[in-house]
């Protein structure tokens, strides 16, 4: 099974419909905590601002999924998501996330490009990443956002737009994408089969 | 490399895309889900679905089209024509909507664009303005006009003034018409566009007037414009996103080409 967490931060339509297309069955919870701990994936959408992740906290769902996380079930945030995983996001410096990764994200620097980063962009993909198997040179995917997180050793692919910042990011089960992969096209798709298809190292089938 | 977008436009009349010039003489172009998708094989960066009927009768049978059309569309997907209140927008966004375009209700309404930004998102709130330069001005360009129903009545606004007051309301990005060009073919508004795209901190999709791949050039380097709407230059097979993106990038235009 897999779960789908809803916190009200804007539309889950788009990932549903791409899981469901990929032939997995999502279910959907926003506070229901039995489904995050019978879930065998886990992925956490969202749009928007970074405060609304404080519904987690207080549905108890954080607790939840830090505890499946434990339990080594794989887990997928995806643009505001991916930014929960971190310690926190100067978007909302209140508001602390998950912590699984322990810097925080922060603001495109102020210069003249644009903001948020709109559009199609590059993967430069790290060796070893399993979430991005398959991702070749001059794939593109889509982004929205105006917070990013930084680049470090549990990066699993870096894009530049004024600097270089973590795109996706890889630690044993835990995953995030900064990208919106159900609205990349071929590339996204790939992505997301990868993550349907992970088994825990070590795990026997 | 962040790339330009070539946002393919299928406007649609009671569930079928329709071309016609002005929204006049319509010609039937085909199934809204059938081109979306062909688009989107094609390389589009992006499908724009436009309901020109846009009334209330029409209402579900758009919703219907957006759901049948989203169903299999793995690009962003964007909506406008006739989205009146934060409601009508959910249902789009329901239906399988990533954004919604909204242009006469934000101008009655300007606090229509927070209310949707608020629940969805500024990323899939789209204000789009119709301009028109002003020929008496002192500056055409940067006086230039807001217009309303179809290019045919002024809004009273100044693009430049209007498009500012949308960032900082919550849009997330502007489509902006120039109906001086629209339907020409003749090339896009680029000292139009550059002024809306100087004027604000969001990315500007430039529409109106496309006719030759030297145009998208123009509009992406001149224009400042980070996506280009297509609509007719696509339509019954004459150029397809794939032929237009090889051109661009020897042109030398960061695009992404289909695999």
């Amino acid at each position: 099974m897999i779960t789908v967490i809803d916190y009200k931060a804007g539309n889950l339509t788009s990932v549903l419909k791409t899981l469901r297309y990929l032939g997995a069955e999502p279910v959907v919870t926003d506070g229901d905590l039995s489904l995050v701990e019978s879930a065998e994936r886990i992925v956490l959408p969202g749009v928007g601002h970074f405060a609304a992740t404080e519904k987690l906290d207080a549905t108890g769902l954080t607790s939840a999924i830090r505890a499946a996380i434990a339990r080594d079930v794989p887990f997928l945030g995806i643009c505001v998501g991916m930014q929960w995983l971190y310690a926190g996001s100067t978007e909302a410096p209140q508001q602390p996330g998950l912590g699984a990764f322990s810097e925080s994200c922060s603001r495109f620097a102020e210069c003249t490009e644009k903001v948020p980063h709109v559009g199609w962009n590059s993967l430069e993909v790290r060796e070893g990443s399993r979430l991005l198997a398959g991702v070749e040179p001059g794939e593109f995917v889509y982004f929205t956002h105006s917070y990013k997180g930084p680049v470090t050793a549990d990066t699993a692919a870096v894009t530049q737009y004024i600097e270089p910042f973590a795109a996706a990011v890889e630690r044993g089960n835990v995953m995030g994408v900064q990208f919106h992969p159900e609205k990349s096209g071929e590339t996204g798709l790939k992505i997301l089969r990868n993550f349907l298809a992970w088994q825990a190292k070590g795990a026997g089938c | 490399m962040l790339t330009k977008r070539i946002i393919a436009c299928l406007d649609v009349h009671a569930g079928r895309v329709v071309k016609g010039v002005q929204f006049v003489d319509l010609i039937d172009a085909g199934d809204p889900a059938t081109q979306a998708a062909r688009h989107a094989r094609e390389g589009a960066d992006e499908i724009v679905l436009l309901d020109i009927t846009a009334t209330h009768e029409g209402r579900q049978t758009l919703l219907d089209t957006v759901r049948r059309t989203a169903r299999e569309l793995f690009v962003p997907f964007c909506v406008g024509g006739g989205i009146k209140s934060a409601r009508d927008a959910e249902q789009v966004f329901e239906a399988g909507a990533d954004k919604v375009s909204i242009n006469s209700a934000a101008l009655a309404d300007p606090d229509l664009i927070s209310a949707i930004g608020s629940s969805f998102g500024a990323q899939a709130v789209v204000v789009a303005i119709d301009a028109r330069r002003d020929p008496a001005a002192a500056d055409p360009v940067r006086e230039a006009q807001v217009f309303v129903h179809g290019g045919r009545k002024p809004a009273g606004r100044r693009v430049v003034e209007w498009a500012r007051e949308a960032e900082e309301r919550g849009a997330g990005e502007i489509l902006l018409t120039s109906m001086d060009a629209d339907g020409t073919r003749a090339g896009f508004d680029c000292e139009l566009t550059a002024a809306v795209s100087e004027a604000v901190g969001i990315p500007v999709i430039a529409s109106g007037g496309a006719g030759t791949v030297a145009h998208f050039a123009d509009v992406f380097g001149r224009g400042q414009a980070h996506a280009a709407l297509a609509a007719s230059i696509f339509h019954f097979g004459v150029s397809t996103s794939r032929s237009l993106k090889e051109e661009l990038a020897k042109a030398g235009v960061p695009v992404r080409l289909p695999c």
